[in-house]
C-alpha cells in the first residue's frame, strides 16, 4: 500500500490556502446533524472541541482525568512559539519554518511545518482574546525570550506556567460550548478500542473508571488527542497516567504507527534520586538562557561545586558550540550531557548528572532579576532536592520528555484509517526527528484550532457515512474485545504488581533503547520485552475487581500495552540504522561525535502495519520531499 | 524512616468507609509523599488487598489532580506545596499521620481518598470565559496590558483547581476558587464585556453545587498550595455587589 500524505500542489507559502479554499464544507444548518468523538482533553483536544463546538458539531469529549483541565498539556513550563516578530530581530514565518525542519533534523514534511508556523501567528491572537495573561513589558505589549536552538525572541509565556495558562483557556473555551450543549463532556471514561464500519472509524468503546461499565459511543469521525508514550520509559516527565493505550488500540485496528523510535531526552530535569521514584521532573529549558552547565575538569571530582575554582570547570557546551552556548537543541546539550558522564566528569551521588550554574547570572543580573524570571523553578527544585539554586548549583541529567513519533497521518491530520483523525502529540507530523522547545504547545493548538475545523469539515462533507447506531455487531465485538481483555487481566492473580513489571520495562528501554542505541543492545531489548510480556500475562496481580474504580487495573492493562508498544519501538530504532535528532545510533556519528545522518537511505517516514502481537510488524515508508530547504548536517558550531 | 498512617478507607460512595491503619518502612526522605504512599500499595498488592485509591497525576504540582488531607490539613503541612511536591524530609522517624479525603458535600466520596471535583467544571461552565470563537480575534499586541495588571491576572489565573480551599473550609464554600477566575478574567481588557453577567452566574453556579457561603476566616488561603490571595474574594465580593447595583 502506498501512503498519500495529500500535500497539496503549488509554491509553499499557498499550500495551506489554496487547500483551505479546495475543501470541502459542511452547511452550518447540518453540521448539528453530525457527530465527532475527541478523545483527550489536553491543548489539542480541548481546542479541538470547543473549535468544532463553536462551529455546531455535536462534540463528544472524553478523558480519563477527573476533569479536562487535569491533561498533561497543563505541566509544560517554558513557552508557545510563534513567529510574530513582535521584537524586530529578524524572526518571520519561513525563518520559524525553517528552524523547525532544520531543529527535527529533516525529517519532517516541509508542507505541513510551513502551515504549523503560518498558524503559529494566529494561535497567539486566539489566546489573548480568551484572556491569557502573557507576560507583559511595562509598556503593555507582550513580551518574549529565546529559547533552546532559536537565535530569535520569538517565545511567548507565562511565567513558568505556559501550558497550564493555554490549557486552561482551551478548557474554558471547551466549557462555554458544554454549558451550550454542543459539547458533551464524558470525564474519567478511558477508550479501550476503536470502532470500525465500513472501513471507517465509527466509535469507541470506552470504560467508564468509576463504575467500571463499559460503554459505547458511535459518531461520524474520531480523533485521537491522546498525547505521546513516554512513560513507555516508565520514568519520564510525563504525568504518571499518561499512556499510548489509545493510540496502540488504534493502530491494532489498522492505524499505521509512524517514527515511534524518535523520542526527545529533555537535558534538564532533576535526576533520579532512588528506586522509589516514580517521575522525573523538568526544569524548564529556559533556565539555559541564563544557567551555565559546566562539569569539574577532573574525573570523580567530589568537592562542593562552590569550592571548584573556574579554571577547573569545564563549560563543555560554551567550548564545544561557541556561536550556541548553552542553547544549542535539546538532543545536542542531552547527549553532551551523556558523554561527559560516561567519561567520569558526571556530579552527584550517582555520577550522573552535571551542574547548571546561575552564580554568574546573579552577580549579573541580581538576585531579583533572577528570582523573576526563574523563582517558581528555583522553588520546586528546593522542594524536591532540599538544595537552594541561589546558593549552588542545580544538578540536572536529561530524561525523556516527549515523543515526535505517533500515528501516521496525511496532511489532513487523517490516518490512513478513513475518519480516524490524530491531532497533536499522539501524531507524528510536524517535529520530526527532535522537537525544538515551545512548538509543543504551538502544534497542540494549531492542529485543535485551525487545522482540524476545515480537514474534517472536508472529511464529512466528502466521505459517504452510513447512518448506524450501537447496536452494529463491529461494537458488540469491539466490546467483547475489551472485556474478555479485562477479565484476562483479572485472571491472572500472580505475585508481580504493574509497577514492577512497568519498572523493569522502563530500565530495559532506558538502557538499550534510551539517549544512544546500538544493535546490539536493541537485539538485546527485542529479546527482553517479549520475556517480560509473557511474564506479565503469567505473573500480575490486580486486586479487586472491575466494577468501581480500580486503579491497579487501568494501570494493568497500560503496563500491558506498552509491553507490546516497546518492541516495535526498539524495532523502528534498529531498523533506522541512521542518527537524526533524538535518534542516536552509535554506529553512524561523525568523528567528532555529532549524529550522522544517511539522507540517501533515510530520508522517509517509517510507518509500521500491526500483524498481531509478537509477529513482525509490516513497514510502509512515505519518501520525503524537500522543494525548499535543502537538508544539511546540523551544526550548531 | 518508619511513618504510622492511619488511612480513610472506604469501597465506594455507598460505602460507610473507615480508618485503617498502616506503617511504612524504610521510608527515603528523598521520596515524595505519593511515593511513600506507592510502596505502601506496593505491599499491598502483593498480599492481594486493595490499594489505597488516591488521586495524581503530573507529580509537579501544577494539574491539581492529587490532594486528600494530611492530619487535618490540605495538602500537609508544608505551605504552598501540593501533596505530590510535599516530601519526606519534612517528616521525622516514628511520626504518625492521619489521611482523609475532602470533605464536602459538593465533593462525594468515591473511594478511599478520591472525591469528585466536577462541580468546579460547572462553575467554570457558569461564565469562566471569554466569549470569544476561534478565529476572529486581533492581532494580540493591538490592546495593551499594563505589567502589573497582566501580573496581578497571572497570580489569580495560578488557581490549579485542586479543592484544598474548599477541604480547609469549615463552610465546604468554593469561594476562592470562584473569584480567582472571576479576578483573573475581570482584570483583563478582554474580560470586560461579560464582567457583570459572569459574576451573578458563577456565583450563583457555585451556590447551586452545594458549595458553603464565605465567613471570611482565611483557611483557604493558609493552605492553598498556589498561594491564590484571600483580596480575590473581596474582588468577587465587590464585582457582585457592583453586578447587582448595576441590574
Amino acid at each position: 500500500m502506498t501512503l498519500d500524505s495529500k500535500i497539496p500542489s503549488g509554491p509553499l507559502a499557498q499550500k495551506w490556502d489554496n487547500h483551505k479554499f479546495a475543501s470541502k464544507l459542511v452547511n452550518p444548518a447540518n453540521r448539528r446533524k453530525h457527530t465527532v468523538i475527541i478523545v483527550g482533553t489536553g491543548l489539542a483536544g480541548a481546542s479541538a472541541a470547543s473549535s468544532l463546538g463553536e462551529l455546531g458539531y455535536n462534540v463528544l469529549s472524553f478523558c480519563i482525568h477527573d476533569s479536562p483541565r487535569r491533561a498533561h498539556s497543563i505541566a509544560a513550563q517554558g513557552g508557545i512559539n510563534a513567529a510574530k516578530n513582535y521584537q524586530n530581530d529578524g524572526d518571520s514565518i519561513y525563518r520559524l519554518f525553517y528552524d523547525t525542519i532544520k531543529g527535527g533534523d529533516y525529517r519532517a514534511r516541509e508542507a505541513n511545518v510551513y502551515r504549523l508556523a503560518q498558524s503559529s501567528v494566529s494561535i497567539i491572537d486566539q489566546c489573548v482574546a480568551q484572556g491569557v495573561p502573557f507576560a507583559r513589558e511595562y509598556g503593555g505589549q507582550l513580551d518574549n525570550r529565546s529559547f533552546g536552538g532559536a537565535q530569535v525572541s520569538r517565545t511567548f509565556y507565562a511565567r513558568g506556567q505556559t501550558g497550564q495558562q493555554l490549557l486552561l483557556g482551551a478548557y474554558q473555551s471547551m466549557q462555554r460550548q458544554v454549558a451550550k450543549g454542543t459539547v458533551k463532556q464524558f470525564a474519567q471514561r478511558e477508550m479501550l478500542d476503536l470502532v470500525l464500519i465500513n472501513g471507517q472509524a465509527r466509535g469507541i468503546i470506552v470504560r467508564n473508571l468509576i463504575t467500571g461499565a463499559i460503554e459505547r459511543y458511535v459518531a461520524d469521525a474520531v480523533c485521537l488527542a491522546t498525547g505521546g508514550y513516554g512513560t513507555v520509559y516508565y520514568l519520564s516527565t510525563n504525568a504518571v497516567n499518561s499512556n499510548v493505550t489509545a493510540a496502540w488500540r488504534a493502530h491494532k485496528r489498522g492505524a499505521f504507527f509512524a517514527n515511534p523510535c524518535f523520542t526527545q531526552i529533555h537535558p534538564t530535569c532533576i535526576p533520579v534520586s532512588g528506586e522509589h521514584q516514580s517521575k522525573l521532573t523538568l526544569m524548564s529549558e529556559s533556565l539555559r538562557n541564563d544557567g551555565r552547565v559546566w562539569v569539574p575538569k577532573n574525573k570523580g571530582d567530589k568537592r562542593h561545586p562552590n569550592d571548584i575554582p573556574e579554571s577547573e570547570r569545564d563549560y563543555y557546551l560554551e567550548r564545544k558550540y561557541p556561536s550556541f552556548g548553552n542553547l544549542v537543541p535539546r538532543d545536542v546539550a542531552s547527549r553532551n550531557a551523556k558523554l561527559v558522564c560516561d567519561d567520569g566528569h558526571g556530579v552527584g551521588e550517582s555520577g550522573l548528572a552535571v551542574y547548571l550554574d546561575f552564580k554568574n547570572a546573579i552577580d549579573r543580573l541580581g538576585h531579583d532579576v533572577v528570582a523573576g524570571r526563574y523563582g517558581n523553578l528555583f522553588e520546586m527544585y528546593e522542594k524536591i532536592t532540599g538544595e537552594n539554586p541561589y546558593n549552588e548549583p542545580m544538578r540536572m541529567y536529561p530524561a525523556i520528555h516527549y515523543t515526535m513519533g505517533g500515528l501516521w497521518v496525511d496532511y489532513n491530520l487523517m490516518s490512513n484509517v478513513q475518519g480516524l483523525h490524530v491531532l497533536g502529540e499522539a501524531n507524528f507530523s510536524d517535529h520530526g526527528a527532535n522537537r525544538l522547545g515551545a512548538s509543543a504547545l504551538m502544534q497542540g493548538l494549531a492542529d485543535g484550532y485551525f487545522v482540524i475545523p476545515y480537514t474534517l469539515a472536508h472529511y464529512i462533507a466528502g466521505a459517504s457515512i452510513e447512518k448506524v447506531t450501537t447496536d452494529h455487531d463491529a461494537f458488540k465485538e469491539a466490546e467483547d474485545n475489551v472485556q474478555s481483555r479485562i477479565n484476562k487481566l483479572l485472571a491472572v492473580k500472580g505475585s508481580k504488581t504493574p509497577r514492577q513489571l512497568h519498572r523493569e520495562l522502563g530500565r530495559v528501554m532506558w538502557d538499550d533503547v534510551g539517549m544512544a542505541r546500538n544493535e546490539k543492545g536493541l537485539k538485546n531489548a527485542l529479546a527482553q520485552i517479549p520475556k517480560l510480556r509473557d511474564e506479565f500475562w503469567q505473573n500480575v496481580s490486580i486486586p479487586g475487581d472491575q466494577n468501581n474504580l480500580n486503579k491497579n487495573l487501568e494501570y494493568a492493562g497500560r503496563v500491558a500495552d506498552y509491553l507490546e508498544f516497546a518492541e516495535l519501538l526498539a524495532l523502528d530504532a534498529l531498523t533506522r540504522t541512521e542518527s537524526c535528532g533524538g535518534h542516536f545510533r552509535e554506529e553512524s556519528q561523525t568523528p567528532d561525535q555529532e549524529a550522522r545522518r544517511d539522507d540517501e537511505h533515510f530520508t522517509h517516514v517509517s510507518a509500521w502495519e500491526f500483524k498481531g502481537v509478537g509477529t513482525a510488524p509490516t513497514l510502509h515508508k512515505e519518501p520525503l520531499v524537500f522543494e525548499e530547504v535543502h537538508p544539511s548536517q546540523r551544526s550548531y558550531k | 524512616m518508619r511513618i504510622h498512617l492511619t488511612v480513610w478507607r472506604q469501597s465506594g460512595p455507598k460505602d460507610a468507609g473507615r480508618f485503617i491503619t498502616y506503617t511504612a518502612e524504610d521510608v527515603s526522605p528523598d521520596q515524595s509523599f505519593l511515593e511513600m504512599l506507592d510502596v505502601v500499595n506496593e505491599q499491598l498488592i502483593k498480599k492481594g488487598e486493595e490499594p489505597i485509591a488516591f488521586d495524581s497525576d503530573c507529580r509537579e504540582g501544577i494539574c491539581g489532580t492529587c490532594g486528600f488531607m494530611v492530619s487535618g490539613i490540605p495538602h500537609g503541612p508544608e505551605p504552598g506545596t501540593t501533596v505530590c511536591q510535599l516530601h519526606m524530609r519534612k517528616f521525622k522517624d516514628g511520626d504518625s499521620l492521619t489521611l482523609e479525603p475532602w470533605r464536602a458535600e459538593a465533593f462525594p466520596v468515591i473511594k478511599d481518598l478520591v472525591v469528585d471535583r466536577s462541580a468546579f467544571d460547572k462553575i467554570i461552565q457558569a461564565g469562566g470565559y471569554t466569549s470569544v470563537n476561534t478565529g476572529g480575534a486581533r492581532d494580540a499586541n493591538a490592546i495593551l496590558i499594563g505589567k502589573s495588571i497582566a501580573d496581578a491576572a497571572m497570580d489569580s489565573a495560578a488557581c490549579i483547581g485542586c479543592g484544598a480551599c474548599v477541604a480547609a473550609c469549615k463552610n465546604a464554600s468554593a469561594a476562592l476558587f470562584t473569584s480567582a477566575k472571576i479576578t483573573h478574567l475581570s482584570l483583563l481588557p478582554q474580560g470586560q464585556v461579560e464582567r457583570t453577567t459572569r459574576v451573578v452566574n458563577m456565583v450563583a453556579a457555585m451556590d447551586d453545587a452545594g458549595f458553603g457561603s464565605c465567613s471570611n476566616e482565611g483557611e483557604c488561603e493558609a493552605v492553598c498550595p498556589k498561594g491564590i490571595s484571600l483580596k480575590n474574594i473581596a474582588t468577587m465580593n465587590r464585582e457582585y455587589w457592583k453586578a447587582m447595583l448595576a441590574d
